[in-house]
């Protein structure tokens, strides 16, 4: 640095804010970005997708394998035969309405095959066993297996007795890419479907927050911090690190979660039960639509986030911090069902209220974005929201700096109220982190 | 705003560095500091003297800043928010922190970084400075790698790094063994030879004494001295010491009414008239005057003086357990 640059700091000895949020937010995220809790912190949630897919994957086999043999034949051969040809005939039209049909291999050629007894035993794998005639079958088996494939049996045994057609006109089709009518209801599962993953961004992501402060508290580096910043910018900073880590996380979930997709696409839809390729286009189309996601994402985590540095600033210990990680979660759950509400039928009065309420705006504002194509009102709930975030680390550092450094009001012989009156205006000194040393 | 027993006069032309007025802060309904007036002029080496729990540490963070206090006013280079002028100040707190698992040089790097100073820039004065106190080879240790005594030479470092013109340093000598205190001694004395403010504050006398030109006498949350060092020393009459060879003698009744026998010695405070009206009758009564010698107040005597016996007896206990930093 020369002679220049050093008269340059004594013409303008102040740091602005946003340089010095910078700085904290630079040491913050490589701080946290090439830790090894970090690593584990990536992973972490990839096991449970994990174990969900291949949990699924099984589900799947074991289901498919549960409905290879459902309904068994102890008919005469000819009939036997004439039933599955039946139902060969109609699985293409009726698909899984049709049962698989099996023949008992312990019944053929017996005249009197005990069913009852067959069953009893648990032999086989059957709902219920056809016996009798095409001309007059016999269902056996429990009420309800019995009552479910009464339907589907006499079909086939009509089938089979060319009682009904064999063969079925093709009808043509003309598909049109929505109906206004549906076109609302559907894209409420869109809307359903990001605020669920943004909820769970924000659940995932935001409790590293709370114990964001607890190591510049722990190491009395919190000291220097406070006599070379203004708190307000080391709050923002450590939002924004934070923020930037939260990013990196989604991206690398993000990417595994496409590889993911890309081998497992089947067993994903079969746990979720939800073909997310047909997850109807939002309002304001994919792009503008993924743009807002994020920049609400943006927005939920500073709310939320401003409001755990705040929370986990004023804790004295980590398990003061880990005791309040629970009370948190409920409040985001709260928070989430909040915003949830307002798109069932009878939720929709509540919209403006989720909207305005800070912590949910960002969760109603997404959904809003899957529902309605304008987007003005977007450009202002952002700029609502980055107000709040601004009031909220402004209100968060004061208090940090009031009731954990100890801070008074401002001197010149204004006298303040406590905002907890007098008896409960913090923590003993002997239990602070930062207490007065003197 | 409580009344002061003493408000320094700024005596020279120098601008002040720091001022404050009436400085007063509570602690959950204990007044810990009491109306502190300090003139620190600039360029001044100047010490906050006082035992533990005198309020000298609340006093250095309300100057900082880092608190604000509850009544009364600060100035820092005419800067009623210290944080306006954050880049021309240097601070190493009592409690010394660092991030551990970052390496030496990041760490002044960092300190430099949070009062403006690049971080490229940092990192090249921060390997100067290792450097130049042999800590060169410990510039890419992590911090939780170091000795205590290294961590807070590094944490000192990053304090000067920036090259503030104000440094302040609460209990700089905490923790440091007798070879380091007088390095970190001959540093303060660069930085003021530099032009540089230094404030400290200091349970130990005869850091004080050696180095500052000012000190602010703290006890009990107030200041009853503040002002030069020479001044307070100046305060107590100069000490005499007479040795004679008769133990008896009519020429005793020529001794100052304060004079005490302290084995073969003794004691008594210069006479307003000076020395001599005193030498010439003890000559005529034929003391036998062996040795006398006028000895200057000590700081610790003006200290005792000025705060009282049991704040000098609680300095005192404190200073015993100091080098083992448990300064506090």
């Amino acid at each position: 640095m020369s002679a220049h640059d050093q008269a340059t700091i004594d013409a303008n000895p102040r740091l602005s804010r946003t340089q010095a949020a910078w700085v904290i937010a630079r040491r913050d995220f490589i701080a946290v970005l090439f830790s090894r809790a970090f690593l584990f912190f990536l992973i972490g949630p990839l096991f449970p997708v994990l174990v969900g897919g291949l949990a699924g994957s099984i589900g799947k086999s074991v289901s498919t394998q549960a409905v290879t043999v459902e309904v068994g034949l102890a008919m005469s051969e000819q009939d036997n035969t004439a039933m599955l040809n039946a139902a060969k005939t109609l699985r293409p039209q009726l698909g899984g309405a049709v049962p698989a049909l099996a023949r008992i291999a312990e019944a053929e050629g017996v005249a009197d095959f005990d069913v009852g007894a067959y069953l009893d035993g648990s032999q086989g794998k059957f709902a219920t066993i056809v016996t009798g005639s095409t001309q007059a079958p016999k269902l056996i088996g429990t009420e309800g297996q019995v009552k479910r494939w009464k339907g589907p049996v006499e079909l086939i045994a009509g089938t089979a007795n060319s009682a009904s057609p064999t063969s079925f006109p093709s009808s043509t089709s003309q598909l049109v890419a929505s109906s206004a009518a549906s076109e609302r209801s559907s894209r409420i599962r869109t809307a359903q479907a990001s605020q669920m993953v943004l909820f769970l961004l924000t659940m995932l992501l935001g409790g590293m927050v709370l114990s964001n402060l607890a190591e510049e508290k722990g190491n009395k580096i919190i000291e220097i911090l406070a006599a070379a910043l203004p708190m307000d910018a080391v709050f923002m900073g450590k939002l924004f690190a934070m923020l930037g880590v939260s990013f990196v996380g989604i991206a690398v979930w993000g990417a595994f979660g496409w590889g993911f997709w890309a081998v497992a696409e089947d067993a994903i839809v079969t746990v979720t039960q939800t073909n997310y390729r047909d997850l109807p286009g939002p309002a304001v189309g994919w792009p503008m639509f993924m743009t807002l996601a994020i920049l609400y994402f943006s927005m939920a985590y500073l709310l939320l986030g401003s409001l755990f540095l705040t929370i986990g600033g004023m804790a004295s210990t980590v398990r003061e911090v880990q005791t309040m990680s629970m009370p948190v979660t409920m409040m985001q759950l709260m928070v989430f069902f909040v915003a949830a509400f307002t798109l069932t039928p009878g939720g929709a009065w509540m919209e403006p209220y989720a909207i305005a309420f800070p912590l949910s705006s960002p969760f109603a504002m997404l959904a809003r974005a899957a529902m309605e194509e304008s987007l003005w009102a977007h450009a202002a709930a952002l700029g609502y929201q980055a107000v709040w975030v601004g009031l909220l680390v402004k209100g968060g550092s004061l208090l940090f700096r009031k009731r954990v450094m100890k801070s008074g009001g401002g001197g010149h012989g204004k006298k303040r109220r406590s905002w907890f009156g007098k008896g409960r205006s913090g923590a003993p000194a002997q239990e602070s982190s930062i207490e007065p040393a003197e | 705003m409580t009344a002061h027993n003493v408000v320094e006069p700024n005596s020279d032309d120098r601008p002040l560095a720091i001022e404050a007025r009436g400085l007063v802060k509570d602690f959950d309904g204990t007044r810990a500091v009491d109306g502190v007036d300090i003139s620190v002029p600039e360029g001044a080496i100047y010490g906050i003297l006082g035992p533990n729990g005198a309020g000298k540490t609340t006093t250095l963070r309300m100057l900082l800043g880092i608190i604000d206090p509850d009544d009364g006013v600060r100035r820092v280079f005419g800067h009623d928010r210290p944080h306006d002028i954050g880049r021309l100040i240097g601070y190493l707190p009592e409690e010394r922190g660092l991030y551990p698992a970052m390496k030496s040089v990041e760490a002044i790097a960092f300190m430099g970084a949070l009062r403006g100073l690049p971080l490229a820039e940092g990192r090249k004065r921060g390997l100067e400075l290792l450097e130049r106190h042999d800590l060169g080879y410990a510039a890419d240790r992590q911090i939780r790698q170091l000795s205590k005594g290294m961590a807070q030479t590094v944490q000192l470092l990053g304090t000067l790094v920036h090259r503030p013109r104000l440094v302040v340093l609460d209990e700089p000598f905490s923790g440091l063994d007798a070879i380091n205190q007088g390095k970190l001694e001959g540093m303060i004395r660069n930085l003021a030879d530099d032009g540089v403010t230094v404030i400290f504050s200091t349970h130990v006398i005869h850091h004080a004494e050696r180095l500052c030109e000012g000190v602010a006498i703290i006890a009990g949350g107030k200041v009853p001295y503040a002002g030069s060092v020479e001044a307070a020393r100046d305060r107590i009459p100069a000490q005499v010491r007479l040795e004679t060879r008769m133990r008896e003698g009519a020429w005793t009744n020529a001794l100052p009414d304060d004079a005490r026998r302290e084995g073969d010695f003794f004691y008594f405070s210069l006479p307003e008239t000076g020395v001599e009206p005193l030498l010439k009758r003890l000559i005529e009564g034929e003391a036998g005057i062996l040795s006398l010698s006028i000895e200057r107040a000590g700081l610790h005597d003006a200290f005792v003086a000025i705060a009282g016996e049991a704040a000098a007896r609680q300095l005192e206990a404190d200073a015993s357990g100091y080098g083992s930093g448990d300064a506090s």
